[in-house]
């Protein structure tokens, strides 16, 4: 059984004076995730990844497919009771403080009267928020709500999590404590999808990731395994600038310092440069292979198909 | 079940409480029942009237106007500040949330109408020096406006489920005030001819009845109240508030919150 199941998941929006023309914001999604796993869903801005979320909450209503979480409709009321789901810049209630709105919040989602102060009092620390006392939300900075909004959705105890750009408009340090928060949840076996446009975050964190654009997913899989795919120049160093002029035609960067020369060549030239660099006397210092950032992957899969178009 | 709708009625009850412009609404209508005395050092030997006229007249303006201006809010700021997001994605039916605000602001209402019947009956103490039987049928007045109160924030819920803030507040105190001319509307329908008649009678029958629950005039001459119209209003106001919370459920469940 997969934690999160999507089939031919769609969504269109009605536009127009009318509402006659449809607008297609998320186009026959098919996913799975895995438990356990922490899943990146990657996109640029309006790709359909909030669609997607909001959809699986049940905030909105598929145009067409249907979504499992845990092998249950994701519209079961019941099955709520094991999500646990932070929204984009998440807004609460400003006139609560933390700990009413944590209750608040465990009341909604059934957890029992007994322990529930307890817990609370444990998420907030968890977050690092354990002396803010009855000070009101409205009192708030942006990285201590984004805090809140991860002890909101810790606060039952779920199995799988829903984050919606959780580091988004935080500082470096609020990013930082965000993702080790992540983290600990992995450690923990939970799973988490997470939805964000800030690569490194994804590359730190998932198992696995996803990438939507224009409403459309472009491609999974594995992170390492994307990087590797997209791999195919290699770095080498040597001692010898003399020999540039004979092996320049092979190199698609070279950067002189002295008498050291840093290259960047494709995998094809690759033996073709090191035999020349030996016949030319130049003394080799490295060859490194260049593993392609997630970046990489994530640019040519939200640039193939206009590039197809053009 | 019982517990997330007393979650839900608490937080709107606890919203309520702690805006600010709610206290302005009450201390104002507060004041306009404290000086009630006043006005009737310029109407001598109808003291007791014109102080009944007024103080629970106040009561019922404000009543609604509160039930109108937190009621368009109640579904739609929830959905603007996303708040609602975190709620859904809980183990919460559409419905439980939608009934949940509803009696929140009830609440609301009552214990604002109990703190301004307080000043009222505090008010006609120091007019009349003491109270009599009499003043207590005003009680079956205030019961009344209650039951208003219970039909205008149905309408307000109903029309902020589909509408924005702006326009559910309109919409809202036009049906008030044409619900207030209820049983001029009646009458109008009996006499009016050809398809002025039919849309008549189904605006009157459609329309609540506000008219109905105003016995405000009666109570201040000392009139009795009979049973009857007390049973009579509970059942229609009852039935009349549950209808139209259906009716708002019913669009807010196939809603796709943007």
């Amino acid at each position: 059984m997969h934690a999160i199941e999507t089939q031919n998941l769609s969504k269109d929006y009605a536009v127009g004076f009318f509402k006659k023309q449809l607008r297609p914001a998320l186009k026959s999604l098919n996913l799975t995730v895995d438990s356990g796993e922490t899943f990146g869903f990657l996109g640029p801005n309006g790709a359909g990844k909030t669609t997607t979320l909001k959809l699986l909450m049940g905030i909105i209503f598929p145009s067409a497919g249907s979504a499992k979480i845990l092998g249950k409709d994701c519209l079961d009321p019941e099955i709520k009771r094991k999500i646990g789901f932070l929204p984009e810049q998440p807004y609460f209630y400003d006139y609560l403080s933390a700990p009413e709105l944590l209750d608040y919040y465990a009341q909604l989602s059934g957890v029992a009267h007994s322990g529930r102060k307890k817990r609370i009092a444990a998420q907030l620390e968890r977050v690092g928020l354990a002396d803010v006392g009855k000070l009101q939300l409205r009192k708030f900075s942006k990285g201590m709500l984004q805090r809140v909004g991860i002890a909101q959705a810790m606060v039952h105890d779920p199995d799988v999590f829903f984050l919606d750009e959780p580091m988004s408009g935080l500082d470096p340090l609020g990013r930082h404590e965000v993702r080790e928060l992540i983290q600990s949840l992995k450690d923990e076996g939970k799973t988490i999808f997470f939805s964000t446009h800030i690569l490194s975050d994804a590359e730190a964190l998932c198992d696995r990731v996803a990438v939507i654009h224009k409403g459309e997913l472009r491609g999974v899989g594995v992170v390492n395994d994307l990087r590797s795919n997209t791999a195919d120049k290699t770095e080498v160093i040597w001692r010898g600038a003399q020999a540039i002029s004979a092996v320049s035609s092979l190199l698609k960067q070279s950067h002189v310092t002295g008498d050291t020369v840093r290259a960047i060549v494709s995998a094809e030239n690759l033996d073709r440069l090191l035999e020349k660099l030996r016949q030319e006397h130049a003394r080799l210092v490295s060859v490194t292979p260049l593993q392609a950032t997630l970046e990489e992957y994530f640019l040519s899969k939200t640039t193939e198909q206009e590039t197809v178009k053009a | 079940m019982i517990s997330r709708l007393s979650a839900i009625t608490l937080n709107t009850f606890r919203e309520a409480v702690r805006d600010r412009v709610l206290y302005n609404l009450i201390i104002f209508a507060l004041l306009l029942v404290a000086s009630a005395p006043l006005f009737s050092q310029i109407s001598i030997a109808i003291e007791r009237l014109v102080l009944v006229n007024l103080g629970l007249s106040s009561i019922s303006l404000f009543g609604v106007i509160i039930a109108v201006f937190i009621g368009i809010g109640l579904v739609s700021k929830e959905i603007e500040k996303k708040t609602l997001y975190t709620i859904l994605s809980r183990p919460v039916r559409r419905w439980e949330f939608v009934v949940g605000k509803y009696i929140g602001l009830m609440v609301t209402l009552v214990v604002n109408a109990a703190l301004m019947t307080l000043g009222f009956y505090i008010a006609l103490l120091l007019t009349e020096r003491k109270l009599t039987g009499g003043d207590s049928r005003l009680l079956v007045a205030i019961y009344f406006i209650i039951l208003e109160f219970l039909i205008v924030t149905a309408i307000t819920l109903l029309f902020s489920s589909f509408s924005t803030p702006i326009f559910s507040a309109i919409f809202a105190f036009a049906v008030f005030v044409i619900g207030t001319f209820g049983e001029d509307l009646r009458n109008f329908a009996a006499v009016a001819q050809g398809p002025t008649k039919w849309v008549t009678t189904g605006a009157a029958y459609l329309l609540p009845n506000f008219s109905a629950l105003n016995v405000i005039s009666q109570v201040a001459h000392d009139q009795p109240i009979s049973g009857n119209l007390i049973l009579f209003n509970t059942v229609y106001a009852l039935l009349y508030s549950a209808a139209v919370i259906a009716a708002a459920v019913l669009i807010f469940e196939h809603r796709n919150l943007k």
